[in-house]
């Protein structure tokens, strides 16, 4: 009932050793070249939760998820993983970015492998790629090049390969937001899937209203207060019922609503 | 899993478009290739047979075959064309494994751009022919100084090619794989490196071109044996059927050499791009 994308049994995560870890935000803000884009970020993200990261574009949500992985780091307070601090890449994270950014010159499996920790044998990392390509249906195209694959098989083989890692948090960075519509609601299915197989803490940067209230636990929105420049937090939303959550539910559709409102779109028109 | 299955087989496509315009078989590329040169053996022919031209401007056809067949049978062909391509591919080697450590490092290293870019491209700036009286001062009238100047040929195409090569390297590509825990070799071996195959196999391309070229001037100017010897030898002695004789060859063994690197560039692309 869940999924669209017609497998009839999820893979049992047998060799799963994942365990979701907490985030927590301690006054976060970032500037870039004295320009603050980001300040007094607080929040804490509890184990196995999915939290959806909303806000107008260039409102530092994309630089907040990088100071989460290590990739960018924080001019000011600090992100902790498991209470202990960020410094660096964190392994303990596994990103998919908006683009697939695959290697096109490496097969779809080989591609998926370039996730597994450093130091997995090469036996366990072959049957871990192959549970995941399983997982996100891609095993019988494994050995085609991303060139020959769809752009929402592409964006698959990239949730594949940050799984590899078994990430205590998974970074989902607008993942689905250059496909089209209908992939796009395959693959907000398949996370969940995914989320039930391996119920990792998954922060989702979207600036899809939509996907936000049908993925997420909590809504965080990002904005500049008035006359602010740098953005902060300025709303968070508990987002109530069990997934899959009905689509044009009433409840959710007050949320959207509101939600719409506080990006500045006017939700009667839309 | 309908909508993305029907895009599945999706391929790129482009050589059966081109195909379709030439003939398919390699048979028959190849047999176009040859229909200008073939034009060319008939229309010298009949310039010589039909007495367009004096033989002192140009000697027929079959002269410059016995020219070749006398040359032969004296050992001394075999001799100027294995020297000839000896040094060529020793100072291509040498150049081009120089241009890749150089091209790697400065395109790789901020710190190194910036100590050595503005010397590599001042040496670039200086003419080649202005190496070989330094050249030949330095270390006489040898297969050093030789090599040394077809090596400094082709280093240059390989260094310029790699660098910038790796300058464009996508930036996604690089921070998806340092997000993924590859630094330093690692990620070098994995994304920067391969990224840059194609267009280092272009740049051992030209660098092989200018090997020949800058063989031909080093043994212009100072030698006793190769092919560029030959072309002065001839000069001076006259034998206008010798002197075209070695063009001929420069032009047919430059264009075998080259073809090889171009096979090896078609695999590197289908491979790596």
């Amino acid at each position: 009932m869940t999924s669209t994308l017609d497998h009839p049994t999820l893979v049992a995560p047998t060799s799963v050793s994942s365990t979701a870890l907490r985030v927590t935000f301690q006054g976060v803000g970032r500037s870039f070249d004295g320009r603050e884009v980001l300040r007094d970020v607080d929040l804490e993200v509890t184990p196995g939760e999915v939290v959806a990261i909303l806000g107008p574009s260039g409102c530092g949500k994309s630089t907040l998820l990088r100071s989460v992985s290590g990739l960018d780091q924080p001019s000011a307070g600090r992100v902790l993983i498991d209470g202990t601090a960020v410094n660096g890449l964190d392994t303990r994270c596994a990103v998919a970015f908006q683009e697939p950014r695959l290697l096109p010159w490496q097969s779809v499996a080989r591609n998926v492998s370039l996730g597994l920790p450093r130091g997995t044998d090469r036996a366990s990392g072959s049957a871990r790629v192959a549970e995941l390509l399983e997982l996100v249906e891609l095993d019988a195209h494994r050995d085609l090049r991303p060139r020959e694959i769809s752009g929402g098989m592409a964006q698959r083989t990239s949730l594949a390969r940050a799984l590899a890692r078994r990430p205590g948090v998974l970074l989902l960075d607008e993942p689905f937001g250059a496909l089209d519509a209908l992939t796009r609601l395959k693959m907000q299915d398949l996370l969940l899937d995914i989320h039930g197989a391996y119920p990792t803490t998954v922060l989702l940067v979207t600036h899809d209203v939509d996907e936000a209230l049908q993925l997420a636990d909590r809504i965080v929105v990002l904005g500049r207060p008035d006359d602010a420049t740098a953005a902060t937090v300025t709303q968070l939303l508990t987002v109530q019922g069990a997934r899959p959550r009905i689509r044009n539910d009433e409840a959710l559709g007050r949320m959207r609503s509101s939600l719409l409102a506080s990006l500045g779109v006017d939700a009667h028109r839309h | 899993m309908s909508t993305d299955s029907s895009l599945d087989t999706r391929e790129a496509t482009p050589t059966s478009t081109s195909g379709s315009r030439i003939p398919g078989s390699a048979l028959g590329r190849i047999g176009l290739g040859a229909l200008v040169p073939l034009l060319v053996l008939a229309l010298w022919q009949s310039a010589t047979s039909l007495g367009w031209v004096t033989s002192a401007q140009l000697p027929s056809p079959a002269s410059v075959y016995s020219a070749a067949v006398d040359l032969i049978e004296r050992g001394e062909l075999a001799t100027h064309i294995g020297i000839s391509t000896q040094r060529v591919l020793v100072g291509f080697a040498i150049g081009a494994v120089l241009g890749l450590g150089f091209g790697a490092l400065v395109g790789l290293s901020r710190l190194a751009d910036a100590l050595l870019g503005p010397t590599i491209g001042a040496f670039r700036a200086v003419p080649s022919l202005a190496w070989v009286p330094l050249l030949i001062l330095w270390m006489k009238i040898g297969e050093d100084s030789k090599i040394t100047l077809i090596a400094i040929g082709a280093f240059f195409p390989v260094f310029t090619t790699v660098y910038l090569a790796l300058r464009h390297v996508d930036k996604n590509l690089i921070e998806a794989g340092r997000a993924f825990g590859l630094k330093g070799i690692k990620l070098l071996t994995t994304i920067q490196l391969p990224a840059v195959v194609p267009a280092i196999f272009s740049g051992l391309r030209l660098a092989l071109a200018q090997a020949w070229l800058f063989l031909v001037a080093a043994e212009l100017i100072a030698s006793s044996m190769g092919l560029g010897f030959l072309l002065t030898d001839s000069q001076n002695n006259g034998r206008i059927d010798r002197l075209i004789l070695a063009i001929i060859l420069l032009a047919v063994i430059g264009k075998a050499t080259d073809a090889l690197v171009g096979l090896a560039e078609r695999w590197a692309v289908k491979r790596w791009a």
